[in-house]
C-alpha cells in the first residue's frame, strides 16, 4: 500500500510540475490543484498508514488500550483541502476574469503596458 | 493575563468581521478602519510592554496542554513585529482611506485589509508551524484579492504571476510540512527543537529544511525567487503596495529566522548557501532597481536588493550579526512601507509614475522633498539616520566570522543603494519636469483641499518620524535587537515558555 | 438545461438535501460530518436547483444574496470561540458544554455553534462563488 501510495505521489508531483511548465493558464492552475493533491496524499502517507481504533485514553488506564490511529493527519489535509478550496475557486475567478479582459490564454502574451498609471 | 497574546488577533478579526456588516457603506468603514487600527496599535504597545517586562508568554488556544494544542507565543521577536505590523496597519489604513477610489472600497476593502492584518499577527504569535502554514494562507488569499481588487488589466496580469508562484511556496511549504510530521509526530515548534537534533536520518532532515527555504524564499523574494515581485507589486494601488513591500516579504523572513533558529540548526552547508544567495540578491535587486524607469517598480527591486541584508544576518549567525539583521528588519519595515506611500504621493502630485516623465518635485514642493529626503537617505543609510546602524552590526557580525567578502557585498549593497536613489533624486526632485497631459478624471493634489492634502501626507510623516527615532533612538533598538538575537541563539528559555516549565 | 425529470426531481431533492445537510452538520462532532461538510451539502442543493431552473429562480428562491450570510456566519464562529473567556475564564476556543442536556436535543456546547458559523460560512462563500461564475458564462 505504502508503494503504491508513493508512486501516486511521484506522479501527481511530477505531472503537477510540469502542467504548470506549460503556458496555458487553465493547464497551470490544473497542475497547481494536482501538485495540492499530492501533497495531501504525502501528508496522508506520512502520517502512517495504520488500522486503529480512535485515540482515546479509556477511563481508569494511563495509555492506550490497543493500537490507535493518529488523528492529526487528517486534521491536516482537511484543513488544506478547505484552503486549496478556497485558492481554487479564486483562481478560476481570476483566469476567467484575465481571459476576458486580456483576451488569451497564453502565459507568454500577458504584457503590461506601463504608460497608464493610477493611484 | 496571558490571553492578551492573542488580542492583537482577535481585534483585527472582529474588525474586519464588522466591516463586513457595513459592505456597502464606505465612509462608516474609513472610520472604523482607522479608529480599529488606532486602538489595535494601543493594544499591541501595551503587548510590547508586558513582554518587554516580564518576557516571554504563551498560551494554548483551546486550552490543549501543548504539544497537542494549538500554542501561540509572544517572545520578544513576535511582539516587536506586531508592534511594527501595528504602526504599519495604521499608515495605511489612513493613507487608504484618503486615496483609494470609491469603487474598490465598495468591494470589502478595509475588510481585507484588516483580515490581512489579522494573518500576519497570528504568523508572528503562533508557535505551532501547521498553524503558521494557515495564517500564510490567509494572508495570501486576502493579498490576492487587494491586489486584484478593481480589475484593471495589469493588476490582472501582475496577480497571476503572483498567484501561481506563492502558490507553488505554499505547496513546498505544506511537503515539508508533511515530511517534518513524518519524521517527528508533531508540529509545534518548541518540541520539535528537541526532536529534530535527535533525529539518525540527517539527509531527510536537511531535504526538509531545503523545502522550507525554498517556500519561504519564494515568498521573501530571494534570488533566483524573485520575478514575481517587481511584475506584481507595481499594479496595485500604492497602499496596498506599501503594505505589501512592508510586511509581506518580511513575514517570510521571519518564518525563516524562526524555523532556522527553532527547529533547524544554521549548520556550514546553510550557513554558505544563505549567504550566497544573500549576496547575489544584494546584487540582482540592485543592478534591476538601475534600469528601471517606474518609480514603483524601482522601489520594488530595492525592496529585493535590502531582503540580502537579513538572509546574510541569518547566514553569519552570530549575536552581534543577528542584532543587526533584527535591527535592520525592524528598519527595512517602516522604510518601505514609507517609501511606498512617498511614491503615491508622488503620483498624486504629477499624475504618472515614470521617472522619465516625472521632476521638479523640488522646485514645486522644497518641503515636501525635505520629508522625502529624509526616508531616502534612511534608506541609503546615512548617518545617523535608521539605516546606518544595522549595517554596522553587520559588518561587525561579517569580520567577527572573518568573512570579508561578506562585508564588501554589503557595503556594495549600501552603495549601490545609494547611486539608484541619487539616480532617483536626480530624475523626480530636480530634473524639470516634462510636459505631461492632465488626466480627465483623476484627483490631483494641487486641487484637493487642505484638510485632505494634510490627511494624505499624515502617515508619511507618521512612518518618518518612526524611522527618525528608529534612527536617533539607536541605542534602544540596538538594546531591542541585541536581546532579540540572545533569545535567537539561546532558545531553551522560548521552549520552556511552550512547554510551561 | 431543460429536462423535466430533473426538474421534477430537483423539488423533490432539494428539501432532502438541506435536511441531510442539516443531519451531517449535526453528526459532526463524534462522527465524521459538520459545518464545513453540511455547508457543501446545502449549497449543492441549490446548485442542483440552479442546473434545473436557471439561475434567475435560484436567486428569487433565496430571497437574500448569500453572501450577505458571510458577516453573521463568522460573527457567530468567532463570539463561540470567545463563550469561555467570558463564561469561565479559560483561553479563547475552550469548548464549554451546559450542564444539563436539553431534551431531544442533547447537550449544547460552543463548538455547536462554531459548526453552525462554519455552516453559513461555507453555504455563502460557495454559493457566492458558483453565482458569480455561472452569471456570465
Amino acid at each position: 500500500m505504502e508503494l503504491l501510495l508513493a508512486i501516486t505521489i511521484g506522479i501527481l508531483y511530477a505531472s503537477g510540475i510540469y502542467m504548470m511548465l506549460r503556458r496555458s493558464l487553465v493547464k497551470m492552475i490544473i497542475g497547481l490543484i494536482l501538485l495540492g493533491n499530492g501533497v495531501n496524499l504525502l501528508i496522508f502517507l506520512l502520517g502512517r498508514l495504520t488500522k486503529g481504533s480512535t485515540p482515546i485514553i479509556p477511563d481508569g488506564l494511563d495509555t492506550f488500550a490497543e493500537a490507535y490511529a493518529d488523528p492529526v493527519p487528517q486534521a491536516l489535509i482537511l484543513t488544506a483541502i478547505v484552503i486549496s478550496f478556497g485558492l481554487q475557486a479564486f483562481a478560476i475567478v481570476l483566469i476567467k476574469r484575465v481571459y476576458k479582459v486580456v483576451g488569451t490564454d497564453d502565459l507568454d502574451e500577458l504584457s503590461y503596458n506601463e504608460d497608464d498609471e493610477t493611484i | 493575563m496571558t490571553q492578551l497574546i492573542l488580542l492583537p488577533i482577535l481585534f483585527q478579526a472582529c474588525l474586519a468581521v464588522l466591516l463586513l456588516f457595513f459592505y456597502t457603506k464606505t465612509k462608516t468603514q474609513k472610520v472604523l478602519s482607522i479608529a480599529g487600527s488606532s486602538v489595535n496599535l494601543v493594544i499591541a504597545s501595551l503587548l510590547f510592554y508586558t513582554v518587554w517586562v516580564n518576557g516571554s508568554m504563551s498560551v494554548q488556544a483551546g486550552n490543549w496542554s501543548a504539544p497537542f494544542g494549538i500554542t501561540f507565543v509572544a517572545d520578544t521577536l513576535a511582539v516587536t513585529m506586531v508592534l511594527l505590523t501595528a504602526i504599519v496597519g495604521f499608515a495605511v489604513s489612513v493613507f487608504s482611506a484618503f486615496t483609494i477610489a470609491r469603487d474598490r472600497l465598495r468591494f470589502g476593502y478595509f475588510s481585507i485589509l484588516h483580515f490581512l492584518l489579522m494573518g500576519l499577527a497570528g504568523s508572528f504569535l503562533t508557535g505551532d508551524i501547521f498553524n503558521l502554514y494557515v495564517w500564510f494562507e490567509i494572508i495570501l488569499i486576502s493579498s490576492f484579492v487587494l491586489l486584484t481588487i478593481g480589475s484593471e488589466k495589469k493588476q490582472l496580469e501582475g496577480a497571476v504571476k503572483y498567484f501561481a508562484l506563492n502558490m507553488l511556496a505554499s505547496i513546498m511549504f505544506l511537503t515539508a510540512l508533511g515530511i517534518l510530521y513524518g519524521l517527528t509526530g508533531t508540529l509545534n515548534m518548541a518540541d520539535l527543537s528537541g526532536k529534530v537534533a535527535a533525529l539518525e536520518n540527517r539527509g531527510l532532515v536537511n531535504v526538509c529544511a531545503l523545502f522550507f527555504f525554498i517556500g519561504f524564499g519564494i515568498k521573501a523574494a530571494l534570488f533566483p525567487l524573485y520575478a514575481w515581485l517587481p511584475d506584481s507589486y507595481h499594479a496595485p494601488p500604492t497602499a496596498v503596495t506599501a503594505i505589501f513591500s512592508g510586511l509581506l516579504t518580511k513575514v517570510a523572513v521571519y518564518a525563516l529566522i524562526r524555523v532556522f533558529s527553532v527547529v533547524f540548526v544554521v549548520d556550514e552547508f546553510f550557513s554558505q548557501l544563505f549567504i550566497i544567495l544573500a549576496v547575489i540578491t544584494i546584487f540582482s535587486g540592485g543592478i534591476g532597481a538601475l534600469v528601471q524607469t517606474n518609480i514603483r517598480k524601482f522601489f520594488s527591486y530595492l525592496i529585493i536588493c535590502h531582503i540580502g541584508y537579513m538572509i546574510i544576518g541569518l547566514g553569519l549567525f552570530n549575536e552581534i550579526a543577528l542584532a543587526g539583521m533584527v535591527f535592520y528588519l525592524i528598519h527595512d519595515v517602516v522604510i518601505k512601507t514609507n517609501l511606498f506611500l512617498i511614491s503615491g504621493v508622488i503620483v498624486k502630485i504629477k499624475g504618472t509614475s515614470d521617472m522619465r516623465k516625472l521632476g521638479d518635485i523640488y522646485n514645486d514642493y522644497p518641503k515636501l522633498a525635505l520629508l522625502f529626503a529624509l526616508s531616502l537617505f534612511s534608506l541609503i543609510g546615512i548617518p545617523p539616520l535608521s539605516g546606518f546602524w544595522p549595517k554596522v552590526s553587520l559588518i561587525l557580525g561579517g569580520m567577527e566570522a572573518d568573512n570579508y567578502l561578506t562585508v564588501g557585498f554589503i557595503l556594495f549593497g549600501s552603495f549601490i543603494t545609494l547611486v539608484v536613489v541619487a539616480k532617483l533624486w536626480a530624475q523626480v526632485f530636480w530634473k524639470s519636469s516634462a510636459n505631461l497631459e492632465e488626466h480627465e478624471d483623476f484627483s490631483y493634489f494641487n486641487k484637493l483641499r487642505k484638510r485632505r492634502k494634510v490627511a494624505i501626507l499624515f502617515p508619511v510623516v507618521f512612518l518618518t518620524l518612526v524611522t527618525l527615532y528608529i534612527g536617533f533612538g539607536a541605542e534602544s533598538v540596538n538594546t531591542l535587537a541585541t536581546r532579540i538575537a540572545g533569545e535567537l541563539i539561546n532558545v531553551q528559555p522560548y521552549i520552556d515558555t511552550v512547554m510551561g516549565k | 438545461m431543460n429536462s423535466i425529470i430533473l426538474r421534477t426531481a430537483t423539488n423533490y431533492i432539494l428539501p432532502l438535501l438541506l435536511m441531510f445537510s442539516v443531519f451531517i452538520l449535526l453528526r459532526g462532532h463524534y462522527l465524521p460530518g459538520g459545518g464545513f461538510v453540511g455547508g457543501l451539502i446545502a449549497a449543492v442543493a441549490f446548485v442542483l436547483h440552479m442546473f434545473a431552473h436557471g439561475l434567475e429562480k435560484t436567486r428569487e428562491l433565496l430571497v437574500i444574496h448569500p453572501g450577505y450570510l458571510l458577516p453573521f456566519g463568522l460573527s457567530l464562529a468567532l463570539l463561540s470561540g470567545f463563550a469561555p473567556v467570558f463564561f469561565t475564564g479559560e483561553p479563547f476556543m475552550t469548548g464549554v458544554w451546559m450542564e444539563n442536556p436539553i431534551p431531544v436535543i442533547g447537550k449544547v456546547g460552543s463548538a455547536l455553534f462554531f459548526d453552525l458559523g462554519v455552516y453559513l460560512v461555507v453555504f455563502g462563500v460557495s454559493l457566492t462563488i458558483i453565482f458569480t461564475i455561472s452569471e456570465d458564462a
